[in-house]
């Protein structure tokens, strides 16, 4: 079993079960077979993609399902896979958000079904590419090729103003991407190779990190996003179709944080230290602007965006709190919390707002409006849905025994050990959180029906309830009991904070 | 015992869920079943514990159950801490808890929620039993919010009123305003204790008196008060207190039974819990028990005042529990965390009680709720009457009765305290008596005695409540009557709490009131002659004259005093401010940062603004491109000249 190059196999299975996919939609005019063979690969997918979880060991901060062969020769670049604790959880949640995703289009697509299914399976195998890749060059033909798929789906199957949402998506994610390119070739250069860990090892003066680390940031800020770079995103939610939003917001934005703590954290630490403040102010700047921003929206797609801008605003955080602790304290006890709880909010984030979001396209999909006052009173009509839609938006808020709790408890916890007002403004989304998730519920839910169109909505079929239940209950289980989720990171982030608390000038 | 404590927790739950996945299958009947089975098996644990620790003597359990995550050495986890205050804590929610169960079986009789509101009562059970039976700050934190989130869903229970759903997100949100408090106060115990264990921090706490932080501009502040302050803006959340007391009043949008359960009971108790199971923490910082002890006065007092212009019946009784909880705050701020408790459960029953048969009244009444529609329903209501009276002189503290003995405890508790504040605390809390008094009876005689105001049709059907409704009540009125009597000796001056609540010496003002006490008897005829009894009978007779003798007279004087009625009818105007200048000004500067910053900023000037630019330069540049060999073959011969004149030496 476990000599099976299980990596590859979770990429190149989805890519070319996508494939057939197209091939079929191309000679079966019965859409139905489309997408239960769409089905089967993403189940494939996410069977194989288990035992990663299963045998993997979680007492060493090496990589592991390690597969190399050489690709180009000639210019030392290999075709090079592993994963550590730190992308183990992520692939996990792109082949299960994956399952869901196809399960969510299953009748709501109607034109162009295998090409839509397609496209989110060769996306699913190039994203788990992007988290397992420890080839720089490898690395960014997956982050490159992964914004085709997103593209078309948006462009294709999106809204009114989709063609304004996909350039200004793929023009700010690729004009971060250059930069990134640039700083990956000039470590080739230095280091002779682009592998990943030469890059880790790679000993650099000061004003090359800082120029490397700034090309980095720009390239993945944007991907985050952190404020100020965020405003595609609210837009290519908001034109996305429902499974376009899922994956936008459970895996693309988390590819950024990735991309903060596989290359700036442990490519250049001395930087990363020199200009923590940066990070730390824009995160918290997010958190607490992006909250305000948040409240005023009436599109509920556009409230989930921004809200999950500033969720993700503890992810960017957590990474970076190691160096105020460590000046501050004279220890970096305390900042595995930090970079623990923000893994565990990548997590946590990608079901939430994934529930959230197809919360949103289960009521799009019966009255065609995105908007808070089309709706008022769902709650009489479709009480199961209410329930979970309740539950989801607790968790939104942090509530305990959801997983939305447990990112953010540990990042406040290890920010109060950075500074006492960084603390109390990271704190403060406990109350806008809550403010403007419960108020849409409010507005959405509760109340009289408002309207014929809410008065003829029908609960949720048996579909909807499998798909949203299963989040529901990830949602529940992880808050409860994240020990074994949390587990997996211990070595890798121990591993990786002495690694970068040891400087390389 | 594990297996005691877990089935505690647990039955409740699994009532909770079968309630709630599957109450539709089992029917209205056997839902009830499953959740009061699943609460009185908790009940039954709780005795047990009870007769093993209190009676038996054992040593305090603390275990872990589970470790819910373990990260840089630190462990985060689930475990209980049963010593005699959480036995207690355990007697009242359990037993409080059954006696609402089945009292809702008869109020939510005809109501299309029935089994939702069981789901949600007894999840309510098994969060507060989390929360006072958590040996550690995660699961008191977890347990906290819980029942924050039960207190949401039940405050909007009927969500189809604007009204309802208004109070429960004002609930939430203000609730969170403390949380916030809260989340960071413990995280100020995790970074200078390294441990979210009770008793690894109480262990640790006397070594730190004197450590400071740095906060900002060499303002140094004691790490010890600061903890404790912001534990406390956590109880001035859930516990009502001035400032974070808005929540309480509209949260009467509920049905009746959680208002008793949740909205004076148990929930509404946990921050007073909290701090009498933190004193070892509080103890050793006097500026945090002043400050406790001056927001207790404030909320004694000024929130009693609320009550006496209520004409809601439920708004009455909720601005009463706002000033008892006051009073409870006042004892914990004094060092009196035995009193506190003491009248955490005194308050329990007979607030229980007091809710429990208002509930009974406005079934009567088909729910109406204006007590000046009432009037007279002593005779259609004997049952309902005699327990609310028997709760209304335990609430002012009729001596003998339960009230009686807690009251007068955290009155000379406060008598004795030389903390900061204190003298300003004893007027507080003497004044309240007067006042309690005034408003307990004006709702009194207005419901039950005078000329009966409702009208023909509610008159034809007024009918003493069912059996369902009025046993709870009768089992309420009875620990209302005797809690007192039988507790008092060993829980305030015995040493029933042990090591559970520690008071140092140079505190301990129980200790001081004790030393002239010679009785349960004796304790009676001392208060007969003290200056509370006096005061709370000068109310009672206040509120005789003015309702019952002269009913004129309230209308001369709410015209007389126009502006003081007006600034209490408004509340003093803290919810006028709060949507204002909070509600309405987060979402202004919301709005401006969005329109401004995002819109025309970052996209207007910045992206979209880098895009025209583009197309603007090469819309210019275009114009070189024309696509005729001849433009073409001119421009390079040029350059070539030019170039050639360059290079050429001349």
């Amino acid at each position: 079993m476990l000599d099976l190059p299980l990596l590859s196999l979770v990429i190149w299975i989805p890519i070319l079960g996508g494939v057939a996919v197209l091939a079929v939609g191309k000679y079966s005019d019965d859409d139905n077979v489309t997408r239960w063979l769409s089905l089967a690969v993403s189940v494939l997918a996410f069977l194989v993609s288990i035992p990663l979880f299963a045998a993997f060991d979680t007492t060493t901060a090496n990589m592991q399902f390690v597969e190399q062969t050489p690709w180009i020769p000639f210019l030392n670049i290999y075709y090079y896979l592993g994963v550590d604790g730190i992308s183990m959880p992520l692939i996990l949640l792109t082949t299960f958000f994956t399952v869901i995703v196809v399960i969510a289009g299953w009748e709501v697509i109607k034109e162009k079904v295998a090409q839509y299914m397609a496209c989110f399976l060769i996306m699913e195998g190039l994203m788990v590419g992007v988290f397992s890749a420890l080839d720089g060059a490898l690395f960014y033909v997956f982050w490159e090729c992964m914004l085709i798929p997103m593209f078309l789906i948006i462009g294709i199957w999106g809204g009114p103003r989709r063609v304004y949402a996909t350039l200004k998506f793929f023009l700010y994610t690729f004009f971060g991407s250059v930069l990134l390119l640039i700083a990956l070739i000039y470590l080739y250069i230095q280091a002779g190779s682009f592998s990943i860990l030469d890059f880790h090892a790679l000993p650099l003066d000061m004003t090359t990190q800082v120029f490397i680390f700034l090309a980095f940031f720009t390239g993945f800020a944007v991907k985050v996003p952190m404020w100020p770079v965020h405003t595609w995103l609210p837009d290519a939610h908001v034109e996305a179709p429902t499974g376009g939003s899922v994956i936008l917001a459970a895996m693309m934005l988390k590819m950024g944080a990735y991309g903060f703590i596989r290359f700036m954290l442990p490519i250049t630490p001395d930087a990363s230290a020199e200009l923590d403040w940066l990070i730390l102010g824009m995160s918290v700047f997010a958190i607490v602007y992006i909250a305000l921003v948040a409240m005023v929206q009436d599109d509920m797609k556009k409230l989930i965006a921004y809200s999950s801008i500033a969720h993700m605003g503890f992810v960017t955080m957590g990474f970076f709190l190691v160096f105020s602790i460590l000046r501050n304290t004279e220890s970096i006890q305390g900042a595995a919390i930090g970079v623990e709880g923000a893994l565990v909010q990548m997590i946590s984030h990608g079901l939430i707002s994934g529930a959230l979001f197809l919360c949103v396209g289960v009521m799009y999909d019966r009255l065609h409006s995105r908007s808070i006052s089309a709706y008022g009173g769902v709650a009489n009509k479709m009480p199961v849905f209410a329930g979970l839609m309740v539950l989801f938006a607790m968790a939104n808020t942090g509530l305990p025994g959801t997983s939305g709790f447990v990112g953010e408890f540990f990042v406040i916890l290890a920010a109060f050990k950075s500074n006492f007002w960084l603390a109390t403004l990271t704190a403060t989304t406990l109350i806008m959180g809550a403010a403007y998730t419960l108020w849409m519920v409010k507005r959405v839910l509760f109340g009289e029906v408002t309207n014929e169109g809410v008065a003829g909505l029908e609960d949720l079929n048996k579909r909807e309830t499998w798909m949203l239940g299963t989040l529901a209950v990830l949602v529940i289980a992880l808050g409860c009991y994240p020990a074994p989720l949390v587990d997996v990171f211990h070595a890798t982030v121990d591993n990786l904070l002495i690694h970068v608390t040891t400087s390389k000038l | 015992m594990k297996l005691v404590y877990l089935s505690t927790v647990l039955f409740p739950l699994f009532g909770s869920i079968l309630a709630g996945l599957f109450g539709h299958k089992l029917g209205r009947i056997r839902t009830h079943q499953a959740t009061i089975v699943g609460v009185a098996v908790a009940f039954i644990m709780s005795l047990v514990a009870f007769y093993h620790i209190v009676i038996n003597g054992a040593p305090a359990f603390n275990e872990t159950i589970y470790a819910w995550a373990v990260i840089d050495g630190i462990t985060f986890e689930i475990g209980f801490l049963i010593d005699k205050l959480t036995v207690l804590m355990m007697l009242v929610v359990t037993f409080v808890s059954l006696m609402v169960h089945i009292y809702t079986i008869g109020y939510m009789r005809d109501d299309p929620g029935y089994q939702r509101f069981f789901c949600y009562i007894a999840l309510f059970t098994f969060s507060m039993l989390m929360l006072v039976m958590s040996n550690n700050f995660l699961q008191l934190f977890f347990g906290w919010e819980a029942v924050g989130l039960v207190s949401y869903l039940l405050i909007g229970f009927w969500f189809k009123k604007e009204s309802a759903i208004y109070a429960n997100l004002k609930a939430f949100l203000v609730n969170r305003i403390g949380d916030f408090g809260f989340l960071l106060g413990i995280a100020a115990v995790l970074m200078y204790f390294n441990s979210l264990n009770y008793t690894d921090v109480f262990n640790a706490a006397p070594a730190m008196t004197n450590l400071t932080m740095d906060a900002a501009l060499n303002e140094n502040w004691n790490v010890i008060t600061v903890i404790c302050i912001l534990l406390f803006i956590g109880a001035m959340g859930k516990s009502a207190q001035v400032p974070l007391h808005v929540w309480l009043p509209d949260s009467m949008e509920g049905p009746t039974p959680i208002s008793a359960l949740i909205h004076a009971a148990t929930m509404v108790t946990a921050g007073i819990y909290m701090v009498a199971r933190m004193s070892p923490l509080y103890e050793l910082s006097e500026v945090a028990l002043s400050f406790i002890l001056i927001i207790g006065s404030i909320t004694a007092l000024f929130m009693g005042f609320l009550g006496i212009v209520q004409n809601d019946i439920k708004r009455v009784i909720a601005y009463s529990t706002l000033s008892q909880l006051g009073y409870m705050t006042v004892a914990l701020g004094a060092s009196a965390y035995a009193a506190g408790i003491f009248h955490l459960m005194t308050h329990a029953f007979f607030k229980a009680l007091l809710f429990l048969a208002a509930g009974s009244v406005i079934i009567a009444m088909h729910h109406q709720q204006d007590i000046r529609k009432m009037g007279g329903l002593k005779k259609y209501m004997p049952i309902t009457y005699w327990c609310m009276l028997i709760g209304s002189l335990a609430l002012i503290g009729f001596p003998g009765l339960s009230g009686f003995f807690s009251k007068d405890a955290i009155i000379e508790a406060v008598k004795a305290s030389e903390l900061s504040g204190a003298g300003f605390a004893y007027i507080a809390v003497l004044l309240g008596v007067f006042i309690t008094a005034l408003y307990s009876f004006r709702m009194f005689f207005l419901v039950f005695h005078g000329k009966e105001r409702m009208d023909d049709h509610t008159r034809e059907h007024l009918q003493e409540s069912p059996s369902v409704v009025t046993m709870p009540l009768i089992l309420l009125a009875i620990p209302s009557v005797a809690i007192g009597i039988l507790t008092i000796g060993p829980l305030l001056f015995g040493d029933f709490f042990g090591s559970a609540i520690q008071v140092l010496p140079e505190h301990d003002v129980l200790a001081k009131v004790g030393e002239h006490y010679t009785g349960v008897w004796g304790f009676i005829l001392h208060g007969v002659f003290s200056v509370p009894f006096l005061l709370a009978a000068a109310g009672v007779a206040t509120a005789w004259f003015l309702y019952m003798k002269r009913p004129d007279l309230p209308g001369v004087i709410k015209e007389r005093f126009k502006g003081i009625y007006n600034t209490l009818d408004r509340a003093y105007g803290f919810d006028d401010f709060n949507s204002t200048f909070f509600a309405g000004g987060v979402r202004r500067i919301g709005r401006f940062i969005w329109q401004y910053s995002d819109v025309k900023v970052i996209d207007g000037v910045i992206v979209n603004g880098t895009a025209k630019t583009v197309g603007l330069i090469s819309g210019v540049v275009r114009h070189v491109q024309t696509g005729y060999l001849y433009h073409y073959a001119f421009a390079m011969i040029i350059g070539l000249l030019l170039l050639l004149s360059f290079f050429l030496p001349w």
